[in-house]
């Protein structure tokens, strides 16, 4: 279900490691809960991005959904097909429809995200409740 | 928390649920865009056994209908309904609330579900006739057929032609078998009927409508399509665009309140206030800047606080952001630039005309 090649934050975030560079965008989970996505609000190119602030939001029709930084470091890239197309969100959450790209600041941050594993027995955990 | 006969039928559906002011109802079925487009191209259902009826019995009930509610009551013909506001003697709203007249002797009306128990306590308290005040909610479940194809799938039910129903009227007869109060009503801004059903034929009726519209593409809807739906319609939504603190003339809802009828409660405080002038007035917006205005956030003019935003977020119909907010009277006119304060940020939004839809006819 969640890919194997991802880490994950308990705040629904996902990050693709490759080299000094982290893909960031929302899991699966977290665009079935929103629901439809309508508009995606992401920070400019060269600002920084600090592990646990927020540094953006994603909206659904109903709701307004903070995204917080899983990794710090700087943004090199934003995807800018999702201001045209924020339903991409809930068509391909960990694929196509990433955030953005951070230049690592700090890579043994990396360590504590969370595993596939983990991250899904969390969310099943949270579903529980 | 309450439930609606429905729940289950809700949850076995998959519908996300949420606490709806004390009530455990569906959000969403397939997703709020999908939704709200079958109602304004097809047909939806909608379970709205959560809100509350009431009924006045007696020789009085049309005068206590017009002693209690601002609309003329007396002027409704047998089959009709009525659009109207409760007031407190301030002015300001206790709930809006659809009368019917069933008989010169039996008005049943329909009232908000997270307000039924204030009504109910505000409408006996307050009644100095003989009609009896009757709370009647346990004895009815409510399912929304809107739609352009919501006619003909109704028709479908029942013996009863539905074509001679005028807009606001309404008529009693049998759905799949079974009494039914059927009124063509609705907060969605769509042709459709609203109906009235005892709450333990719910579950089979709910399922008779669903086969029937089957055709049509019906979807189950839940709260986040009606809202899309009704914001687009500019239909109130009780704690948003109107409560305690505002009367009908700050709401645009001068049309429901009939001076020349005779007294009812909240008249002369509505009199004062009208001669006073209405310090504001609720108007629509649209998002020129990139945001979506959401209910509670802050209206600037020129810079400065001005108002707040009573509804806003996505009109699926136009492809747009927009919203509804308070303004200062004098600002409160079309094509005024605002901007409404996004999380601390200032984002360009221009008054504009409403409804934001209104159906071909």
């Amino acid at each position: 279900m969640y890919p194997a090649d991802l880490r994950y934050t308990k705040e629904h975030e996902w990050v693709r490691v490759e080299g000094e560079i982290g893909t960031v965008g929302i899991t699966d989970h977290a665009q079935k809960e929103l629901g439809d996505i309508v508009y995606v609000d992401l920070p400019k190119v060269g600002s920084a991005a600090t592990k646990g602030q927020t540094f953006g939001s994603v909206e659904s029709v109903k709701a307004v959904s903070d995204i917080y930084a899983p990794i710090s470091g700087e943004i090199v890239a934003i995807n800018e097909a999702l201001a045209t197309a924020p339903e991409k969100i809930n068509e391909d959450p960990h694929g196509a429809a990433w955030l953005v790209k951070i230049k690592l600041g700090a890579p043994e941050e990396i360590k504590q995200l969370l595993s596939p594993q983990d991250y899904q027995k969390y969310v099943e955990a949270e579903a529980g409740h | 928390m309450k439930a609606t006969p429905l729940n289950s039928v809700h949850r076995k559906m998959g519908a996300k649920m949420v606490d709806f002011g004390g009530w455990d109802m569906p959000v969403q079925y397939s997703g709020i865009l999908d939704e709200h487009n079958a109602v304004r191209t097809a047909v939806g259902l909608f379970d709205v056994s959560h809100m509350g009826e009431i009924e006045f019995h007696g020789a009085d009930a049309l005068a206590l209908a017009d002693w209690l509610a601002t609309n003329a009551a007396s002027k409704l013909k047998i089959g009709q309904a009525q659009y109207s506001g409760l007031l407190y003697e301030h002015g300001g709203f206790v709930d809006d609330i659809l009368l019917h007249k069933v008989a010169d002797d039996h008005i049943f009306i329909c009232v908000n579900a997270s307000n039924q128990d204030k009504d109910f306590e505000h409408m006996r308290s307050n009644n100095p006739t003989k009609a009896r005040v009757e709370f009647a909610s346990s004895r009815y479940a409510q399912l929304a057929i809107q739609g352009p194809k919501g006619p003909a799938t109704l028709q479908k039910l029942t013996k009863t032609d539905l074509s001679p129903i005028p807009y606001y009227h309404f008529t009693d007869g049998k759905v799949a078998g079974t009494p039914a109060r059927i009124a063509r009503t609705g907060y969605t801004g769509e042709d459709g009927f609203e109906i009235y059903v005892a709450p333990e034929q719910a579950e089979r009726i709910w399922g008779e409508v669903m086969n029937a519209g089957q055709e049509f593409g019906i979807k189950a809807c839940g709260l986040g399509a009606r809202n899309t739906l009704r914001m687009e319609a500019k239909m109130a939504l009780y704690g948003h665009e109107i409560d305690a603190t505002l009367t009908p003339l700050e709401a645009n809802l001068g049309w429901i309140v009939k001076f020349d009828k005779g007294d009812f409660l909240g008249r002369a405080a509505l009199l004062k206030r009208k001669e006073e002038g209405v310090r504001r007035k609720l108007v629509g917006f649209e998002m020129t800047g990139r945001g979506i205005g959401r209910d509670g956030y802050e209206v600037l003019v020129d810079g400065a606080p001005a108002g707040w935003v009573t509804s806003g977020g996505p009109s699926p119909t136009l492809g747009k952001n927009i919203g509804l907010c308070y303004l200062p009277t004098e600002q409160a006119v079309i094509g005024k630039q605002i901007q409404i304060l996004i999380r601390n940020n200032p984002v360009d939004a221009v008054t504009v005309p409403t409804p934001f839809y209104k159906r071909a006819k």
